[in-house]
C-alpha cells in the first residue's frame, strides 16, 4: 500500500480545510516560481520523463500531449481546457478533487498554462456539481486575491482561470463536443482532424486536459519525475484515484498506486466484496463503459492500463463498480445500454440508433424474451457500431455488451429457457377448490 | 437521444430583470471580445433558477436576443442538455439518479418511495411541493443510491431516510445535506484507514506573503448546515404552521435553529489547526 507521505491528494475526504490556508499547510504553491523559472521544455520534458498517462480514459501521456502545442504563437491565443465534466457511471473522483482540494488543480493550471504558452483556461464542471462549481469558485477567489494568479501574479506571467459549467450532457467529457459545448453550441463531438492542439476553442490551439492529470503535475514537478515513475510498474506509473463502488462492505475514494493488486485494494479500502470474496460475480472496471471482467479473472488482476487490458478490458478512469452473485448481470449491463441510449447526441445514425436497439434487446434478455439467434446477431451489431462513429461513444456502448455476451453467454441461455418454459411472469391463477 | 420537447401551456411572456441582467454582464465577461454565445449554457441555467426551475419558451428567446444569438440556436442547446427543464417541476425537484452503480446499491427501492410519496414520474404532486425525474449518472457512485433536490446531493440514502428527507423537507425542517449516514464525503464508512499522518498537514509554506503569517480560512456553507433548497425556498403556507408549532413547542423555529448552527460553526476557530 502506498504510504501516506507519497498521497498527492491529501485532503481527499475534506477533513482539512479546503481553502488557500489548509492548501498551503499541505505543501501547496510551494516552489511554485522555481519551477516556472526552469522554463517551458523543462516542464514539458520532466512530464514526459514522468510517465503520467492522462487519467480521463485514454491513457495517454500527458506530457507528449502538452509538446504538440505550437511553440511560438502565430498570432492566436493559447488555451487550456480542463476536463471536469466527469460523468462516466462508477466514477467520482474529480469531484473529491474540485471540492476537497482545489488548489492543486488551480496550482496545476497555472504550470500546465505556462508550459503551453496559454494565458487563459477554463475549467468545465458538469453542470450537477454546483456545490463543487462553487467550491472551486471560492478557492479560484482566494488564488486571485493572494495574486497566485491573474494579470498580475507573483509570478510574472498573466494567466487568467475560469469556471465554465455543462448542464447535464456526457457526450460533453468529449474533448471536441465539450469545446462545442465551450462555445455555447450543442455538445457534439467534432471530426478530427484537425486537432485541439492545432484548433480548438474558438479555432485557436488548445489542450484538453482531466483534472486529476492537471492536479498532479505540481506534485510530480516539486517531488521529481523520478518520484512518480517509481510508483506502479513500467508503462504504467504512478499514483491514481481510485473510487470503489457497488457490492463493497464501504464503497470509498481512495488514492493509492498504480498497478495495485485488485484483491488488494478492494480489501484494504473497499472492506472486501460483500459477502466475502467468493461471493464476487464480476467486475467493470473502469467506469461503464469497460468490459465487464468476471470473478475468475479478478483472482489476479492488476489494476491498471496493461493488467486490464490483458483481460481484455480497459483502465478507464479507474471507477471500479463491484457486483456480487446477487446482481442480474444482464438487467445491470440492460441499464448501462439505457444510460448510452439516453447520453447518445445523435449526430452518427450508428450510435443514435445502434445505442436504442442494443438496449431494446439486452432488456428482452434481461427477461428472457428473446430468441438464442439473437445473441449472435447482438454481437454482429455491436461490431458494426464500434469504430463507425465520429467519436468513442459508439465503442463505449458497444463493449459492455460484448464484454456480457463473452462471458456470461450461458446467463442469457438459461434466462431465454427459463422464459420459454413459463412464459407468464404471473403464476398461473387456480381456481379455488 | 432523449426526446424533449418545449411545455404545450407556456406563459406571455419573461421579464428579464435587472438581477439577472447583472448575472449575464458577469459571464459574459468570462470569455474573449464577441464569444458571448459561450454564456449560453450558465445563462440558460440561471434563467431557469430565476424562472421557477424550469425554462418557458419566452425565457428561451429573452437569453437568445441578450446574446445575439439565433432563437433556434439558443432553442437547440436548451433542448440538448437534459439540466434544463422545459415543463414546470416542483418547488422541491428530485433527482434520482438510476443508473447501475446506484441501481445495485437500492436505486429502485428510493424509486418506490417517490412513486408512493410524491406520484408519477415527471408530474408536480398536487400542492406543487415535489415532482421527481429518474435521470442518468450523478457522479457521486461510491455514495449511491442518492438523489439531487434542487441543488444539493443527498447520498448513501435507504428507504426509510429517503422517506424522512422528504417529509422533513416538505414541513420545512432542516435536513443534512450529503450522506445521510455518519460518513462525511467518500470517505469509507467507519472513518478513513489512510490520510492518518497529521505531518502531511504541519507544511511550513514559503510562499512570498504567506510564510508564518496565516491566511484566514475559508468559510464553508455545506458545513455551517445550510442547505440551499430549504433556505433559498419562499415560505409557504404549510411550513409556516409547523415553524409555529415547532416555536412553540422548542422555542424557536428551524430556520432560527439552522441559524444557530450556521452562526456557530463559521465563528473563528482560535488556534490554528
Amino acid at each position: 500500500m502506498l504510504a501516506d507521505k507519497d498521497r498527492i491528494f491529501t485532503n481527499l475526504y475534506g477533513f482539512h480545510d479546503f481553502g488557500l490556508k489548509g492548501a498551503l499547510a499541505r505543501g501547496n504553491w510551494d516552489g511554485t516560481k522555481a519551477i516556472l523559472e526552469k522554463g517551458r521544455d523543462w516542464i514539458i520534458n520532466e512530464m514526459k520523463v514522468s510517465g503520467l498517462r492522462g487519467r480521463g480514459g485514454a491513457g495517454f501521456s500527458t506530457g507528449m500531449k502538452w509538446s504538440f502545442m505550437p511553440k511560438q504563437s502565430d498570432g492566436r491565443p493559447h488555451y487550456l481546457v480542463v476536463n471536469a465534466d466527469e460523468s462516466e457511471p462508477g466514477t467520482c473522483k474529480d469531484r473529491e478533487i474540485m471540492r476537497n482540494d482545489p488548489h492543486t488543480l488551480i496550482e496545476g493550471c497555472l504550470i500546465a498554462s505556462f508550459a503551453m504558452g496559454a494565458h487563459a483556461a477554463y475549467i468545465y464542471v458538469r453542470g450537477e456539481y454546483i456545490y463543487e462549481r462553487e467550491r472551486l469558485q471560492a478557492a479560484i477567489d482566494e488564488a486571485y486575491e493572494a495574486r497566485l494568479i491573474g494579470k498580475d501574479n507573483i509570478y510574472d506571467y498573466p494567466f487568467d482561470l475560469y469556471v465554465h459549467h455543462g448542464a447535464g450532457a456526457y457526450i460533453c467529457g468529449e474533448e471536441t463536443a465539450l469545446l462545442e459545448s465551450l462555445e455555447g453550441k450543442k455538445g457534439m463531438p467534432r471530426l478530427k482532424p484537425p486537432f485541439p492542439a492545432n484548433m480548438g476553442l474558438y479555432g485557436c490551439p488548445t489542450t484538453v486536459n482531466n483534472v486529476e492529470s492537471i492536479a498532479v503535475a505540481p506534485t510530480i514537478l516539486r517531488r521529481g519525475a523520478a518520484w512518480f515513475s517509481s510508483i506502479g510498474r513500467p508503462n504504467n506509473v504512478g499514483t491514481k484515484l481510485f473510487s470503489l463502488a457497488g457490492h463493497v462492505n464501504t464503497p470509498c475514494v481512495v488514492e493509492d498506486a498504480m498497478s495495485i493488486p485488485f484483491r488488494e485494494l478492494v480489501e484494504k479500502h473497499g472492506g472486501g466484496v460483500r459477502g466475502g470474496w467468493d461471493n464476487l460475480l464480476g467486475i467493470i472496471p473502469g467506469g461503464a463503459s469497460c468490459p465487464v471482467i468476471p470473478a475468475e479473472q479478478c483472482e489476479d488482476l492488476i489494476m491498471d492500463f496493461d493488467g486490464t487490458r490483458a483481460v481484455k478490458s480497459s483502465f478507464g478512469t479507474a471507477g471500479v463498480l463491484v457486483m456480487d452473485k446477487s446482481t442480474d448481470i444482464i438487467k445491470a449491463i440492460a441499464r448501462i445500454s439505457a444510460f448510452f441510449k439516453h447520453e447518445s447526441c445523435g449526430q452518427c445514425t450508428p450510435c443514435r440508433e445502434g445505442t436504442g436497439w442494443m438496449w431494446r434487446v439486452v432488456n428482452r434478455m434481461a427477461e428472457g424474451r428473446a430468441q438464442k439467434r439473437e445473441i449472435d446477431m447482438l454481437l454482429e451489431v455491436t461490431t458494426q457500431i464500434e469504430g463507425h462513429t465520429i467519436c468513442a461513444l459508439g465503442d463505449a456502448a458497444a463493449w459492455p455488451v460484448q464484454g456480457l455476451i463473452r462471458h456470461y453467454r450461458h446467463v442469457i441461455e438459461a434466462r431465454i429457457d427459463q422464459y420459454a418454459a413459463n412464459p407468464h411472469p404471473d403464476p398461473v391463477p387456480v381456481a379455488a377448490e | 437521444m432523449s426526446v424533449r420537447r418545449l411545455a404545450a401551456e407556456q406563459p406571455e411572456s419573461f421579464d428579464f430583470t435587472p438581477e439577472l441582467e447583472a448575472i449575464a454582464q458577469k459571464l459574459i465577461a468570462k470569455y474573449p471580445e464577441g464569444r458571448q454565445a459561450s454564456a449560453v449554457v450558465p445563462l440558460l441555467w440561471e434563467t431557469q433558477k430565476a424562472a421557477g426551475g424550469w425554462l418557458p419558451e419566452p425565457a428561451i428567446r429573452a437569453v437568445a436576443d441578450r446574446l445575439g444569438m439565433a432563437h433556434i440556436r439558443v432553442l437547440e442547446v436548451a433542448t440538448f442538455y437534459t439540466m434544463f427543464n422545459l415543463e414546470p417541476v416542483g418547488k422541491y425537484f428530485v433527482q434520482l439518479c438510476g443508473t447501475t452503480p446506484c441501481m445495485l446499491r437500492g436505486a429502485e427501492a428510493i424509486r418506490d418511495v417517490c412513486e408512493k410519496k410524491i406520484g408519477h414520474e415527471r408530474h408536480v404532486s398536487a400542492d406543487g411541493v415535489f415532482s421527481w425525474l429518474e435521470v442518468e449518472c450523478l457522479g457521486a457512485c461510491t455514495n449511491a443510491p442518492m438523489v439531487q433536490i434542487n441543488d444539493d446531493y443527498y447520498e448513501d440514502l435507504t428507504p426509510e431516510s429517503f422517506e424522512k428527507l422528504l417529509d422533513d423537507l416538505a414541513a420545512g425542517r432542516p435536513v443534512k445535506v450529503g450522506p445521510q449516514n455518519a460518513r462525511r464525503g467518500s470517505e469509507p464508512e467507519g472513518g478513513p484507514r489512510v490520510l492518518t499522518d497529521p505531518a502531511l498537514y504541519a507544511f511550513k509554506t514559503t510562499v512570498p506573503g504567506f510564510a508564518g503569517a496565516p491566511a484566514t480560512e475559508t468559510p464553508d456553507l455545506l458545513a455551517a448546515g445550510l442547505p440551499r433548497a430549504a433556505a433559498e425556498s419562499p415560505v409557504d403556507p404549510t411550513a409556516a404552521v409547523s415553524a409555529a408549532q415547532e416555536k412553540a413547542a422548542d422555542g424557536a423555529d428551524t430556520r432560527e435553529k439552522r441559524e444557530a448552527v450556521a452562526a456557530e460553526a463559521t465563528k473563528p476557530s482560535g488556534a490554528g489547526e
